[in-house]
């Protein structure tokens, strides 16, 4: 470094600690089990839906059924929204809450 | 019970199958058309309630795709209703647009029918059918029961017909 003729201000960096407003948080979509539907139908519609592999689905359809419940997919909330919504028209229970 | 034909999902029902097919098909199209409420716990089962702690929130967003799901669940057991031989026995031949609707249609008559059966977890269906006939051969839920099992035995016959999904 040369000698500066000026003395320079350096930028004081601040670390950002800006709050995460409480909107920002993701939503997921979560199936519940129930005792009509099949599970290799459940499979079936979160591959279908979803583009989960048959490892992922059955895995999840799993998590459904020896669990009660399973996160199938997380993000926006109107995206959420659409999730659910279409897996009610292949007849799963499904809701929307807060990741 | 359904098999794989080249691209297609066949399967040779016979008059009865024909019979039950066209009544629970016609059953849920009623279910949808004839005056739909909430509190039904069929209409609860087929349309949930997407945010079960906040009953405003999903009252506002049936009000906006409860239609749509209606619309689809008709549409999907007129899919049955369209492929099935109009009198008499017959074979039925489906694509797989057409063999996605009726896996769709059969569990929306499943899900109603298990609900007015009280199917539960744990519910054993040949316990349930044998202790039935025991009370009444000629009983409604005798008659039910069987369907609903028949039902099952469809829908994962059909699913084991699909083309794998890639």
């Amino acid at each position: 470094m040369g000698s500066m003729a000026l003395p320079q201000v350096v930028p004081v960096e601040t670390p950002e600690v800006e709050e995460e407003p409480a909107d920002d948080r993701p939503w997921v979509t979560i199936v519940w089990d129930d005792p009509v539907n099949l599970m290799s139908y459940v499979t079936w519609v979160f591959q279908k839906l979803f583009g989960y592999s048959r490892e992922t689905a059955e895995k999840l359809m799993m998590d459904v059924h020896v669990k009660g419940k399973a996160v199938v997919s997380t993000g926006a909330r109107e995206r959420m929204e659409m999730d659910a919504n279409q897996l009610h028209g292949y007849g799963l229970w499904a809701t929307v809450d807060r990741a | 019970m359904f098999r794989r034909k080249g691209s297609q999902c066949v399967a040779d029902f016979a008059v009865d199958e024909v019979r039950v097919l066209r009544k629970v098909a016609g059953e849920v199209v009623a279910l949808m058309t004839d005056g739909m409420e909430h509190g039904d716990p069929v209409v609860d089962r087929l349309f949930p309630d997407i945010y079960p702690d906040r009953p405003d929130d999903s009252a506002e967003f049936r009000l906006y795709t409860e239609g749509d799901l209606q619309t689809g669940k008709i549409d999907q057991a007129g899919a049955i209703l369209a492929a099935l031989p109009d009198e008499g026995e017959g074979e039925v031949r489906l694509d797989g647009e057409a063999a996605e609707a009726w896996l769709r249609a059969i569990n929306d008559a499943r899900l109603a029918m298990g609900i007015r059966l009280d199917i539960q977890a744990d519910t054993d269906l040949s316990t349930e059918l044998d202790e039935a006939i025991m009370l009444d051969p000629g009983s409604s839920r005798v008659f039910q029961l069987s369907v609903y099992a028949y039902l099952g035995y469809l829908q994962e016959s059909l699913l084991n017909a699909l083309p794998e999904i890639e």
